[in-house]
């Protein structure tokens, strides 16, 4: 049995059954880490003891019959901007140090109650700022298909580990297409649910309005698996939404007959790379194929959901970054003068270009003068942008996109001409500004090899819509089951 | 929207970022073009729209005033650069 190639719903069955145990599984990725991860660069940090201690306990537990959850005995990876309780927490940063929580966030006490087992904690863009994974401060994450592509970003190490074998499923965040990015570029499946529908305590704060934990896995069936045990109210957060949800699992039917898809013209305009065009185009026709309706619609704000998004985010960031300051925890500079100038050093010496840009970025917009022009326009901006997802949402369960304008690009190519880099997101922010649910799954490859993505945007709370239409899409299909030989 | 060196070079200090002076200039340069870009939102009229800043109505989330414990001290201050037993030490902040 190749563990590392089955699903998490796949080991957690094989190991109810007793065909393997939850030390086989975890023993796999562990040798999977071994062999590729000096090639590819996912992780921080590897919990190698921790994770076979706990593999015997949740062993005990499920031959006793106490645990009986889908992901019992599953191993898990967590970006490494989610808090886990002792264990290093870098957010890919020099400034964060050896800082190690004294908590788990959220989403890890529900994934370890629910019997999933963590291996290690994924590598990044520096705090989450970036679309390719090269800001960290812990080096670059590549992408397993080629090694000479960025992965993604920001969760590039969640969607480089899920597709070389290198996690069985990972958490990521999503604030402007962090997780439905990278999946893209890796060839894997990625979820960013509805605004506060995942607790974000112990996410470590990019833009708290944008900001959304998902699940990065090999199919839809593993990220509905893996939202049932992380969704829910927690009063951590009080942006968590108090409201009744379905069980995403069992909801998926694969029916979408009669779905009704709308595809917006904009989106296919030029800057689209052709062969994702065509790539994208093939996979509404697999879905119109399984009865979903399917007709063009229009995106007429497409060309402001960026400097929109950069506005919120960055004003969010440089608010929520100003607690590193060299006191608490995390690095201090050992060269300063006086307090002031200790936060002064500590933040100059221990955030990256990416990381200090934004931040200046959002004093900026959030700055005497220029808060009208900027901050307070693009939260007008967002209201308009809102407003017309809910006018398109009245007449379609789904919108259809490409989640990127290209394929995986060179690594080094990107960060040399950051506004082009920002413009790549044009089709993943829109969700976080409006608090969609969204989607990505494969959908084929371009002539070099290197993955396609097909995105699915929803109503908010439509996450069972979302991920039925991706379990259809995935049953009709095999890209998803590609995986690359890590060279 | 025209990024002087003297507005990086305050917004830096408002953002308690040191910038030497090639930091300044390829920030003058990268934070222009960014700011640039965003000047496209003046093409759209926001006349009468209200901002907005979350997609749920959510106000005022209370909570019973539960007592809970803390913390564990040493465990937070074993992330302190420097401490002493009971607190983290900074410089002298009132001369």
């Amino acid at each position: 049995m190749e563990i590392t190639t089955m699903t998490a719903l796949e080991i957690a069955r094989a190991i109810k059954n007793k065909e393997i145990t939850c030390a086989d599984a975890v023993n796999a990725v562990l040798n999977a880490i071994d062999a590729t991860d000096g090639k590819i660069n996912a992780y921080i940090t590897v919990c190698r003891e921790q994770a076979l201690q706990k593999a015997e306990e949740i062993q005990n537990k499920i031959d006793s019959g106490e645990l009986t959850s889908p992901l019992a005995g599953v191993p898990i990876s967590i970006k490494d901007n989610i808090c886990t309780k002792g264990v290093k927490t870098s957010c890919a940063s020099k400034i964060l140090g050896d800082f190690s929580p004294v908590y788990n966030a959220t989403v890890v006490e529900k994934l370890e109650a629910a019997g999933a087992i963590v291996i290690g904690k994924l590598n990044m863009d520096e705090f989450a700022m970036g679309s390719t994974s090269e800001t960290s401060f812990y080096g670059a994450t590549l992408n397993p298909w080629d090694t000479s592509k960025v992965p993604g970003g920001s969760s590039g190490g969640s969607a480089a580990a899920v597709a070389s074998g290198e996690a069985v499923c990972a958490l990521g965040s999503d604030t402007g297409g962090s997780i439905r990015q990278p999946a893209s570029y890796c060839g894997v499946t990625g979820f960013k649910p509805t605004y506060g529908t995942v607790s974000r305590f112990g996410l470590i704060a990019y833009a708290s309005s944008l900001d959304q934990i998902g699940p990065v896995a090999k199919d839809v069936a593993d990220c509905a698996a893996i939202m049932d045990v992380i969704r829910g109210k927690d009063v951590a957060d009080g942006t968590s939404l108090d409201v009744e949800y379905p069980e995403y699992l069992t909801s998926l039917t694969g029916d979408i007959k009669g779905m009704k898809i709308g595809v917006p013209t904009e989106c296919f305009n030029e800057g689209l790379d052709p062969q994702v065009s065509a790539k994208v185009k093939e996979a509404a026709e697999v879905l119109r194929s399984l009865g979903a309706v399917v007709e063009e619609i229009s995106l007429p704000f497409l060309d402001y959901v960026i400097p929109a998004y950069y506005i919120i985010a960055a004003a969010e960031a440089s608010s929520n970054l100003s607690r590193f300051d060299g006191v608490k925890y995390g690095f201090r500079s050992s060269n300063y003068d006086g307090l002031t100038d200790l936060y002064n050093a500590t933040r100059s010496e221990g955030f990256g270009d990416e990381v200090k840009k934004r931040i200046l970025l959002g004093t900026f917009v959030l700055s005497s003068g220029y808060y009208d022009a900027y901050y307070r326009k693009a939260l007008k901006v967002k209201s308009i942008i809102k407003d017309h997802f809910d006018r398109i949402f009245a007449d379609y369960d789904l919108i259809l996109s490409p989640v990127t304008p290209t394929t995986a690009p060179e690594i080094g190519k990107s960060l040399s001409d950051p506004l082009k880099m920002y413009l790549s997101d044009v089709y993943t922010v829109s969700a976080n500004i409006a608090g969609l649910p969204g989607l990505s799954v494969p959908c084929g490859f371009d002539n070099n090899g290197m993955p396609v993505g097909l995105q699915l945007l929803g109503q908010r709370l439509s996450e069972t819509t979302v991920l039925n239409a991706g379990y259809a899409y995935q049953q009709a299909t095999e890209f998803h089951k590609a995986r690359p030989e890590v060279k | 929207m025209q990024v002087t060196k003297e507005l990086v070079g305050y917004v830096a200090e408002l953002s308690r970022i040191k910038l030497d002076e090639a930091q300044t200039e390829k920030m003058q340069s990268e934070l222009g073009a960014v700011i640039d870009y965003m000047d496209v939102l003046n093409r759209l009229d926001t006349d009468g729209v209200e901002p907005l800043s979350h997609v749920f109505n959510i106000t005022n989330v209370m909570r019973e005033d539960d007592v809970k414990p803390s913390y564990d001290r040493e465990l937070l201050l074993s992330n302190a650069p420097e401490r002493t037993d009971e607190t983290v030490i900074v410089p002298k902040t009132v001369e």
